[in-house]
């Protein structure tokens, strides 16, 4: 007799957590094969609002934490994917790609994490100046920061293009919520059981699926959050996501290239804002008497 | 028991505030962008000549020398009139009875000695306050004593201190000035240090230099000295002089050093009892500024006695 | 001398008449002045006398579609295919222009900003020299600036700059935009045209190709057509964020590369173990600079209780010392408040300072009769809550509070939505780099403030705009990458 399968219940990723949508409302995308994906949350902007809070409660430790440790994290993702490979590709050709592509984008997806994680400790040596201002102080500009980023994760490409919107903006030490694609929304749900057994601290990426309709006026004009990253939005919703942004001046970035397809450290400065600092550098008072 | 003025307390150094040389620095500079004009630049020019501890502090100073440095004191340029005298002369303790006798008794200019084995001020403590006493008894208004920058910069903070406050007690009735020798201090720190050193010990007047090391007074050490004047004001309401030396050789740098003291403890110290200059050939420059100011022309140096 | 009390300083004015000031400036449009198509001009006045200094052409549409089209004309033609060494040797040649007639722009920056010539003369216009002289030597060097990037030029910039740095702002924006091989409309604020103009006149002479920098004036809706404008690629924004937002909303279709420098409210931090006295100097420097006009001001002091008495008392006195009045004296530290409106506006919040319970201390001081003065002004015992600590005043208005530690002083620091600047004066360097790190501010001066140069990124966190300007980060803004 052929063995019942076990059905998954797909789920939210918020603060670490797997909660269902609080709105109750769920969405039935149809695979390759015509058939549905499974019940999908539909999130609400009330679950935006809570992934915010947890984004927020996230990010003094995440962005406080060593470098290295960060990318020792992010490594960690990349191991946890690779042990996971099988589903991904499993769950990439039920949302429509072929086996062959499936599988290239599951190993991108992997090879990716390893190259970000490499990142976490080095764009800031790259990118940071010491600038030779004239009078007689230090000064020197960093990266830090931007705080908490909300994103929607391109349509193509679920897996590949979510980790390359998403781990810029993490490598940085931002927190953020990311909205999956909304056809094939399966391999982040995945992807958050990946972030959950791999050392990544609750709260630094939170999941939702959902209409990207429905979320991105939120997602533009919450006041808690600083930055908004997408890279395939319509014109309509990218002149939105701008005028909407004006409430506290949100920095909107729209990737020109296809995140998914973009090794860059440039997205990671993206999502940062350059802090310069001045300090006096004394000189000695002996072999003075010039004034 | 024999009843006795008690001893001032030592004074702890970590009460004195950091001081931040680059914005003492840029402080400093603000001053020399004043523009000291007219009227105001020919009363400076003259409140300059009367705050002058006209100097001679040479191994070749002889009786006639000082004599005629004590008539230059006296009468700084007598073509032209209404000229003051210089605050004090300052001489070596051998030579203060040959000024005393060549000021005569009327003259308004005060005599000072240097003392304490000047100027290294390595030397020993009982014959320090012998060479304080012996200066003021042969008239001595006023000693210019240095403190031992061994000791300080050793950390003995303690020794300066207490020897400070010997030589203030030998002192009598003369002002005692102290020279933190700051060119050998090292740091602003030190300087504010030394400063908040000498003033709790007793001094009346705190000066930088001995002019004997190349690097003297300062817009920016006079500076931090001036500020710790001003907070012991703030705090005690005593005054305390204030005296640069060295290194001021020319009309414009004392006004902008009248600048920084009007700015910083305010015009109450715009007079010699106050505030002095220690300097040798400034006065001619700023005689030369008046007498341009008099008649409009440019002056040329040997028009103005050397001594 | 009978009072030492007596001694004070003479007038020392600078002479007004070594710099050559037009009755009337056009727009600079192609390499020419152009006269405004609708025929319009308006007057600039000196803010220290009311006294009008010139008049100066009102633009409208037609200038700006000029304007835009002589810059295009130029991008496509000559600028963006010259070679990157001849268009920074264009570059330097201004540099040098401006240091050669340094004096004037000094007199006139003064006359028409009513900031002291003290400030004009040894700030703003060697910095305005030092921007271009930097950005110069940037032009063929722009393969080193982002590595593995290929980048190229936008076309034109549309800039408009605000009224409190005129030369200098106006440098800050050029500069960058022609080293990375943009053409320039530039749009002066209303109040403070003329220094523009006599860059004009330089730029003229430096030979620049017709069209690479035009400079359109009038008022708000002038630049609001510059930044508007369909075949503008870059916009550049200084000023007030009410007006950036609105600029951010209207090109919001658009996919026009914007940079927004706009107000601040910074938090000026002073530790118990400050360098006392040096800190005082800090806090006079960064509120009471060019009379507070100044998006990074230090406007709100945060003193530790441990200080308080010693740190106000400092304060107070040394704001007795400050020399406010005639704008071209060289002694003059505080000059005239810009304009009528923007009097009108600190004194609106003077009052709601005292109407709050605020307790307001101002030196005495003689005003001259006429123009638009303000003295400089401390409040202290004010709420966090209050106006006058909240909102940007833009004029020399200092609001004190206190704090007992650390954290205290950071959260309160970072209470505002704006995070352009911020000053930290503390003796131990642990701790100030520990305040730094948790400062959401773009500039942090460590036991030092109001700090300015080339080479060093200068701009903002939160609402206080996004992009820098100055240093390797500025290029970014003006260019495709």
């Amino acid at each position: 007799m052929k063995r019942l399968e076990v059905l998954k219940t797909y789920k939210l990723y918020i603060g670490g957590q797997f909660p269902r949508t609080e709105s109750g409302r769920y969405y039935s995308p149809t695979g390759a094969d015509g058939q549905s994906l499974g019940n999908i949350c539909q999130s609400s902007r009330k679950d935006f609002r809570n992934a915010v809070v947890a984004a927020k409660g996230a990010l003094g430790g995440w962005a406080s934490r060593a470098a290295f440790n960060r990318s020792q994290i992010l490594y960690r993702i990349g191991e946890m994917l690779e042990g996971r490979s099988a589903q991904f590709v499993d769950e990439l050709i039920k949302q429509g790609s072929t086996e062959a592509d499936a599988r290239q984008e599951v190993e991108d997806s992997v090879d990716r994490c390893v190259y970000y994680a490499g990142w976490c400790d080095k764009y800031q040596q790259v990118f940071s100046a010491v600038n030779p201002v004239s009078s007689s102080h230090f000064n020197f500009s960093i990266y830090e920061p931007v705080g908490i980023v909300a994103a929607i994760a391109p349509e193509e490409k679920p897996l590949l293009g979510l980790l390359g919107t998403v781990l810029p903006i993490i490598v940085g030490g931002n927190s953020c919520v990311v909205l999956a694609s909304g056809n094939s929304p399966l391999s982040a749900i995945t992807l958050a059981e990946v972030l959950a057994t791999s050392d990544l601290p609750g709260g630094v990426i939170n999941i939702l699926t959902g209409f990207r309709e429905e979320l991105l006026p939120f997602m533009v004009s919450h006041m808690e959050v600083n930055a908004f990253v997408a890279s395939d939005l319509s014109a309509e919703h990218l002149k939105t996501a701008k005028e909407e942004s004006i409430h506290n001046l949100k920095r909107i970035i729209h990737h020109k290239e296809n995140i998914a397809d973009c090794e860059s450290p440039y997205p990671i400065l993206s999502t940062q804002e350059v802090k310069t600092t001045w300090h006096p550098i004394e000189s000695s008072i002996s072999g003075g008497g010039k004034y | 028991m024999k009843s006795k003025s008690p001893d001032p307390p030592r004074y702890d150094i970590s009460k004195s505030p950091p001081v931040d040389q680059v914005g003492v620095a840029e402080r400093a500079k603000r001053f020399t962008t004043r523009s000291i004009k007219n009227e105001c630049k020919r009363s400076g020019l003259q409140l300059v000549l009367n705050m002058i501890d006209l100097t001679t502090l040479e191994g070749a100073d002889t009786p006639n020398k000082v004599k005629q440095l004590c008539y230059k004191a006296n009468h700084l340029h007598d073509s032209i009139p209404g000229l003051p005298t210089t605050a004090a002369v300052c001489v070596y303790p051998t030579l203060v009875k040959t000024a005393r006798k060549a000021l005569g008794k009327s003259s308004p200019v005060k005599i000072a000695s240097v003392a304490t084995a000047f100027p290294s001020g390595q030397g020993y403590l009982d014959l320090k306050l012998e060479e304080t006493k012996r200066a003021v008894g042969d008239g001595a208004d006023e000693i210019d004593m240095v403190i031992s920058r061994g000791k300080f910069l050793s950390g003995d903070y303690d020794y300066v201190f207490d020897e400070i406050a010997a030589v203030k007690k030998a002192c009598g009735k003369a002002r005692l000035k102290v020279i933190l020798e700051t060119g050998e201090l090292g740091t602003l720190d030190n300087v504010r240090r030394a400063s908040d050193i000498a003033i709790h010990a007793g001094a009346d007047f705190i000066k930088t230099s001995t002019g004997k090391i190349s690097s003297a007074a300062t817009i920016p050490i006079t500076l931090v000295m001036l500020l710790a004047i001003r907070d012991h004001y703030y705090k005690t309401g005593q005054m305390i002089g204030m005296k640069p030396a060295g290194g001021i050789s020319n009309a414009k740098l004392a006004l902008h050093y009248l600048v920084m003291v009007k700015e910083t403890v305010g015009p109450e110290w715009l007079t010699n009892e106050w505030f002095r200059f220690g300097a040798s050939s400034l006065a001619n420059d700023v005689l030369m500024q008046i007498a341009k100011l008099e008649d409009g022309h440019y002056q040329a140096s040997r028009y103005f006695s050397k001594d | 001398m009978s009072d030492p009390n007596e001694w004070n300083y003479a007038p020392a004015p600078e002479a007004a008449k070594q710099a050559r000031i037009s009755d009337r400036y056009a727009h600079f449009i192609n390499g020419k002045w152009a006269d405004p198509k609708e025929g319009e001009y308006f007057q600039s006045t000196n803010p220290a006398t009311g006294e009008k200094l010139s008049e100066v052409a009102l633009g409208t549409k037609r200038d700006v579609n000029a304007a835009v089209k002589a810059a295009r004309n130029a991008y496509d033609n000559v600028w963006s295919g010259m070679s990157p060494r001849e268009r920074g040797k264009y570059i330097y040649r201004i540099a040098r222009l401006i240091q050669e007639r340094a004096r004037e722009f000094a007199i006139i920056e003064t006359l028409d900003g009513g900031k002291p010539i003290r400030e004009s003369r040894d700030i703003d216009v060697p910095l305005a020299a030092n921007h271009f002289f930097y950005y110069a030597g940037w032009a063929d060097k722009l393969d080193y600036a982002f590595p593995n990037r290929k980048v190229s030029s936008l076309g034109v910039a549309g800039q408009v700059i605000p009224w409190n740095f005129p030369l200098l702002m106006a440098a800050w924006k050029i500069a960058p935009a022609l080293a990375t091989g943009n053409t320039v409309v530039l749009k002066p604020a209303e109040t403070t045209s003329l220094t523009a103009m006599k860059l004009a006149e330089i730029i003229a002479d430096s030979g620049l190709p017709d069209g690479v920098v035009n400079i359109v004036t009038g008022m708000g809706e002038t630049g609001a057509l510059v930044v508007n404008h369909d075949d503008v690629n870059k916009v550049a924004f200084t000023g007030s964020t009410s007006v950036g937002k609105r600029i951010q909303k209207s090109i919001a279709g658009t996919d026009k590369k914007i940079t927004l420098e706009l107000g601040g409210k910074a938090a000026n931090i002073i530790l118990e173990d400050a360098a006392i006295d040096q800190a005082v100097e800090g806090i006079v420097n960064g509120i009471y600079f060019n009379q507070g006009h100044v998006c990074c001001a230090g406007s709100r002091l945060f003193v530790q209780e441990s200080v308080y008495d010693e740190v106000l008392w400092k304060l107070k006195r040394r704001m007795d010392t400050l020399i406010v009045g005639d704008p071209l004296d060289k002694n003059t530290d505080v000059g005239a408040i810009n304009s009528k409106e923007q009097l009108e506006t600190i004194q609106r919040y003077l009052k709601a300072g005292v109407d709050n319970g605020a307790e307001m201390y101002q030196p005495a001081c003689d005003l001259p009769a006429s123009g638009n003065w303000c003295p400089p002004t401390v409040f202290t015992n004010v709420a966090q809550s209050s106006i006058i600590a909240q909102e940007e005043i833009f004029g020399p208005v200092l609001a004190v509070q206190t704090f007992r530690t650390v954290p205290e002083a950071i959260e309160k620091a970072n209470n505002t939505p704006y995070g352009l600047s911020a000053g930290i004066w503390c003796d131990k360097g642990a701790r100030l780099f520990q305040i730094s790190n948790q400062l959401e501010a773009g500039v942090v001066w460590g036991n030092t403030y109001n700090q300015f140069d080339p080479t060093s990124p200068f701009g903002g966190y939160k609402e206080s705009g996004f992009g820098r300007e100055g240093g390797l980060h500025g290029l970014a803004a003006y260019l495709d990458m």
